[in-house]
This record gives structure tokens, sequence and C-alpha cells, in this order.
């Protein structure tokens, strides 16, 4: 008998660029950016004075009352609006919408940050220090933990096969998928919310990373920022958000008849053994996690017509992974139609892996690849197939992709999608 | 300090529970039991406690929260302590 297979049945995202899937993909498509300026009053502060906000504001959404709010972290009431998105996009029921309803024991959840509940964390510390520990809210522990997200979206949808927040700082959520495709396989659930959220646009954040240099300072131009693979590229751009998948067992969607957008058909992860930070040069770290992703989904190289690089727009990372997409798939790389949407979306850190895995999964099903944003020209050192200017069409019939994302630490992890025919 | 009318507290309180929990402030009326009859969990129970001891000036100590089951055990509470000062 060979693997059970793992589908994708329902999509959900809150981004910089829309508040759910079809505005998100509209604007990917149409090459909008949703970075701007911040609209702090004590901007001369900092070194970087944008970022790409998420397009609606969580109170806005009217998906989460306004108690229930106030328990959670920005992060964590991202995550839950994905989610409601995606569950009722997959068919089944929450609260006052119909649906389908999954026996609780056989419904996960994997979802994932970097971070974390941050803003909660610093909020609390502030209202200690100003007031005392009584004031301090008796939710703040539930609201900077890691795993919050996720267990909020578990008690929302009552999954009890399991809640789990793999953390692995900007790979977190690709690490989330890779969890969720490993949990089907496995038979301890049918159905998994697998996903990943940040928010985390903080001062401490935008100092920080400012104080790494790792951030593009083009302050006087902030929506041609992110820009990956051009000459002028100079560091990514912060940006926050959610998106979430449902992946289930293909017996079991087909069991119920859910539209299948996608086959989620493998993951590959290793480590570089090598900087904090940094990536080798020759991007042989990306390289092994393609590889073993490769290997893990039954494909062969030629199979691949599409990557959703992790391409963050910094100088050495974009052709590390280049290098490291060269050093796996061979020859074969040469004819590969690859993205960066980060150049439209920010870096959502702990959950860029999920919001790609989601445009991955879109660009399979719609035949249609996003153009890299802000891609003027080109880096002499890159020589594959980057999709420039317009959105790319995919041939049609039987193809596979792949999605990158690395983390701080050396992670690298790759995931592989299928077209559903 | 001047007593507090019965009303005042009882519209304040059901301001802060309304507010905390979400749960109209015409619910919170002398005989509801926080936890059994308003579904109230001991976290907010404590939010709760923290925004009136703000609203009324009062101190709740952690002790004294489990004495306060009802609404009206508040009411009492709070006038109580108003009558000693």
């Amino acid at each position: 008998m060979g693997k059970t297979r793992v589908v994708v049945t329902g999509l959900g995202a809150s981004t910089p660029l829309g508040g759910d899937v079809a505005s998100t993909w509209d604007g990917l498509l149409a090459g909008k950016s949703g970075i701007r300026t911040l609209p702090w009053d004590n901007l001369d502060a900092f070194p970087v004075q944008f970022a790409a906000q998420a397009a609606v504001e969580p109170a806005d959404t009217g998906l989460l009352a306004k108690p229930q709010m106030r328990r959670m972290d920005r992060c964590q009431q991202f995550a839950l609006i994905a989610a409601i998105e995606a569950m009722k996009h997959a068919g089944y029921a929450h609260k006052d919408t119909p649906g389908e309803t999954v026996d609780p024991d056989r419904l996960g959840v994997v979802l994932s940050s970097g971070i974390g509940g941050l803003h909660s964390a610093l909020d609390s510390y502030d209202v200690f220090r100003e007031k005392g520990w009584r004031r301090v809210s008796p939710f703040t522990v539930p609201m900077l933990m890691p795993n919050g997200s996720a267990a909020h979206v578990g008690l929302e949808f009552n999954a009890t096969a399991g809640i789990h927040a793999l953390v692995s700082a900007c790979s977190s959520s690709a690490e989330a998928v890779g969890y969720a495709i490993d949990m089907i396989r496995s038979g301890r659930a049918d159905v998994v919310i697998a996903g990943g959220t940040e928010a985390c646009i903080h001062p401490l954040q935008m100092a920080s990373f400012g104080a790494m240099r790792a951030m593009s300072t083009r302050n006087d131009a902030p929506e041609l920022a992110s820009r990956p693979y051009d000459k002028a590229r100079d560091g990514f751009v912060l940006g926050e958000g959610s998106a979430v998948l449902i992946l289930e067992s293909e017996e079991y969607a087909r069991a119920r008849g859910a539209r299948i957008h996608a086959y989620a058909s493998g993951v590959g992860y290793s480590a570089d053994g090598h900087d904090m930070v940094q990536p080798p040069e020759d991007g042989r770290g990306a390289a092994k996690a393609m590889q073993r992703c490769l290997k893990d989904a039954e494909l062969e190289p030629e199979q691949i017509v599409h990557i959703n690089a992790h391409g963050t727009s910094t100088p050495l990372g974009d052709v590390a992974e280049l290098n490291g997409i060269k050093g796996a798939l061979g020859e074969h790389a040469r004819k590969i139609n690859i993205t960066a949407t980060k150049s439209m979306t920010g870096h959502l850190l702990g959950g860029a892996g999920a919001l790609e895995s989601l445009i991955t999964v879109l660009s399979l099903r719609e035949g249609l690849v996003p153009a890299v944003a802000n891609l003027e020209n080109l880096d002499d050192q890159v020589d594959l197939d980057i999709v420039m200017g317009e959105p790319r069409k995919l041939p049609d019939g039987p193809a596979a992709a792949l999605n990158n994302s690395f983390g701080f630490g050396g992670h690298n992890v790759t995931l592989a999608f299928e077209r559903a025919l | 300090m001047a007593e507090v009318s019965t009303q005042t507290i009882l519209d304040g309180l059901g301001e802060i529970v309304e507010e905390i929990v979400g749960i109209p402030a015409a619910d919170v009326t002398p005989e509801k039991n926080f936890i059994d009859d308003l579904d109230i969990d001991s976290l907010s129970m404590v939010e709760i406690a923290v925004a009136a001891q703000d609203k009324f000036g009062v101190e709740i100590p952690d002790d004294e929260l489990k004495n306060l089951r009802t609404v009206q055990d508040v009411v009492d509470y709070v006038q109580g302590l108003a009558a000693k000062a």
C-alpha cells in the first residue's frame, strides 16, 4: 500500500494585500504592494520607517467579538480569522454558517508563529511597570505564548486529535504544513488546520531587525522596497498576517465530496550547519531540503514547473537560494518558473511559509504565477527564469511546484504541491 | 466615603461585565451567580474584580474574590467597604 495522499480542501488568509484569499490573490496578480510608511508619530527614531501591515484590521472583520479579541494577541486574531475562512472554504460548519462537521478526535491543528505574542508581552510589561502586577491582564501568558494561536484555533473548532506549534523562525509555518502532512499520513488525523501567523510590527522589532541591518531602508519609496533578484535590493520588509490551509487525507476528502484544490505531496527539511542568520553562498542547505522534499513526494526534478521562492530581497539570501535550486534540480532548474511574492506581501516571518504555500496552491489551480514586483534590473548573478512583469501562465496538465522557506537558525523547509486534475 | 447606591454599582458592574466577557449589561442582575448563571471563568473574574476596584475605588483582595459569588455579593461588599470608610 502506498502513502496516504494529502489534499488541500480549504484556504484562508489575512494579509497586507487583503483580508481574505480572494483579495490577496487579486492583489498578487495585479502586482499590488502591501507595503507603506508606518502611521507612527516617532518615525525618526527608526532606521526603517515602513512595513507591510495587514490590509484589514481584525476588529473590522466582524468575525471576532470584542471580549474574545481582548484576550487574544494580534497574531492570534489573524490566525483565527484565516482559520475560519479556510474551514468555511472547505465546507465545514462554523457558528451560524452551516456545513459539515469532523469527529473532534480526527481533527488536528498545526499553526505556527516565529515570534508569537510580542505585542501582548510588551504591552503587559508596560502595564506592570506603570501600575503593578495586579493590573496585568490574567490572559497575558496565553496571549504571548507561541502556541497560543494554535490553541485558539483548536478551541474554536474543537480539535482534539492534537494541537501543535512548531517554531523555526521564518520557516515555522512551512514546518507546520509539513507536520500536518505527516499527521495525516501517520493516521493521527483525517483533517488538519495548518498554517502560520505573525504580528510583530512593533517598535522593538523595527529596532532589532534594524540593528541587524537586515531590512530595506528605502524610506522614500516603501512600495518599491521589496525587490527580490533586483540589483538594487537592500533587505527584506517586515509584514504581518496569517494564512491557513485545510489538509485532509484524499480518502476522507473524496468520501465527503470536497473540492480538492491541490495535493500537498511532501516535505523536506535540512539545517545549514553554517551560521545563525546567513545561508552558505552555494545554498547547499536549501538544496538538501529540496532534494529531500522531492524524495518524500516521489517527484522527479522534471515534474517541477514552478517554485515559490523564499526570496526575501536580501543581497546574499536571494542568490544563495537560486544556487540551491540549481544544486537540487540540476539543468531542469532553468526551465522552472520562479517567483518571490514577498515583493508584494512583505515578509510574514512565521506566517510566510503558509502564505506562500497557499499562493503555490492557487498558482497550480489557476495555472498562473504572480510576477515578482519591483524587479527592474535583474542581478547579474541570476541565471534562472524569474517571472517578471506580468503573471506567467503555467502549462496545462500534470504539474508540481515547490515552496521554499528558510529561517534564522539555519532551518530549511521545502514543501511540494501537485495540481489536482 | 459616601454610600454608593445599589443602582450605581449594578450599572457599573453591568458595563464591566459587558466589556470584558460580552454578556449584555442588562443580564447582570443581583441574583445572578457569576460562574453558574453568567458562565464567567476564573481568569475573567480576576479581570472583572480589577476593573471593579478601579471603578468603585475599593480594594478586592484575592482572598475575598472567592466569596463574591453573585452580583449581589459585589454590591454588598462595595457598600460594606464604603460604610466602613
